[in-house]
């Protein structure tokens, strides 16, 4: 006996397949944060001065740059998938969509000028 | 029919104080709070980059009152959403369910988080 829906057997489909990756990447992020966080609050903490100098030669060193656009890439698509569990849970009908794709294109915008803006330090001007 | 006069499940007000609710909403807050904090780092990134002049726009607005509590409850936000998210890996492998063990991991979670966060506080501005 099959329990496939009529539909299911005319598509021939199988299961959905992708039904847990939004909650895997969640985890996977989540797993990734931990020591990618820890390094950023200690690498900030540990800077000598907050002022321009100090901060840009510390971005543009190699080992910096990867870390922190692992860092800031990783943090902004965790953070995008809790924001979308978020708003799904309280918003509903057409402002849930919309609010939905409006807040994935702040989120692309955020992680490009992220990562632009830190290679543009680390490479130079 | 109507939908507006059916009776509603019982009211947030109607429970119980307890660790585990209390937590588990502020972990979904301290993630939205710095969800938007996301800004804040996004603008210093971007600051960094566009020069000396704008670093120094974005130092003057960051060290302000406002700049500085926004800086002091994102370290609050990061060590709660940081314990208390490992708390939840554990619970995602299938351990710590019993009710002791996670009223424990709660306490421990808290207080440990408390603790970083006066910590920081210190180092960044003591």
């Amino acid at each position: 006996m099959s329990l496939k829906s009529p539909l299911g057997k005319v598509l021939g489909l199988g299961s959905a397949k992708e039904g847990t990756e939004h909650w895997w990447s969640q985890r996977v992020t989540a797993v990734a944060m931990i020591p990618l966080s820890l390094w950023f609050v200690i690498a900030v903490l540990g800077l000598p001065a907050f002022d321009y100098v100090t901060v840009s030669a510390w971005m543009a060193a190699p080992v910096n740059a990867v870390l922190l656009l692992l860092f800031t890439g990783t943090l902004l698509y965790h953070s995008m998938l809790g924001t979308q569990v978020v708003i799904e849970d309280y918003v509903h009908g057409f402002a849930k969509v919309a609010t939905l794709i409006i807040v994935r294109f702040i989120y692309v915008a955020l992680a490009v000028a992220a990562i632009f803006s830190i290679l543009r330090v680390s490479l130079g001007n | 029919m109507s939908t507006k006069n059916r009776p509603l499940s019982p009211h947030l007000s109607a429970y119980k104080f307890n660790i585990g609710s209390t937590m588990s909403i502020m972990h979904r807050l301290t993630g939205v709070a710095m969800s938007v904090g996301t800004l804040l780092l996004d603008s210093w990134l971007i600051a960094t980059a566009s020069g000396p002049q704008g670093y120094d726009h974005f130092a003057s607005i960051a060290g302000s009152l406002l700049g500085k509590l926004a800086i002091a409850g994102w370290v609050f936000g990061f060590y709660y959403h940081f314990a208390n998210g490992i708390r939840h890996l554990f619970w995602d492998a299938g351990k710590g369910f019993e009710l002791s063990q996670a009223r424990a991991s709660g306490i421990t979670v808290a207080l440990l988080s408390g603790l970083a966060t006066v910590i920081t506080w210190f180092l960044l501005f003591g």
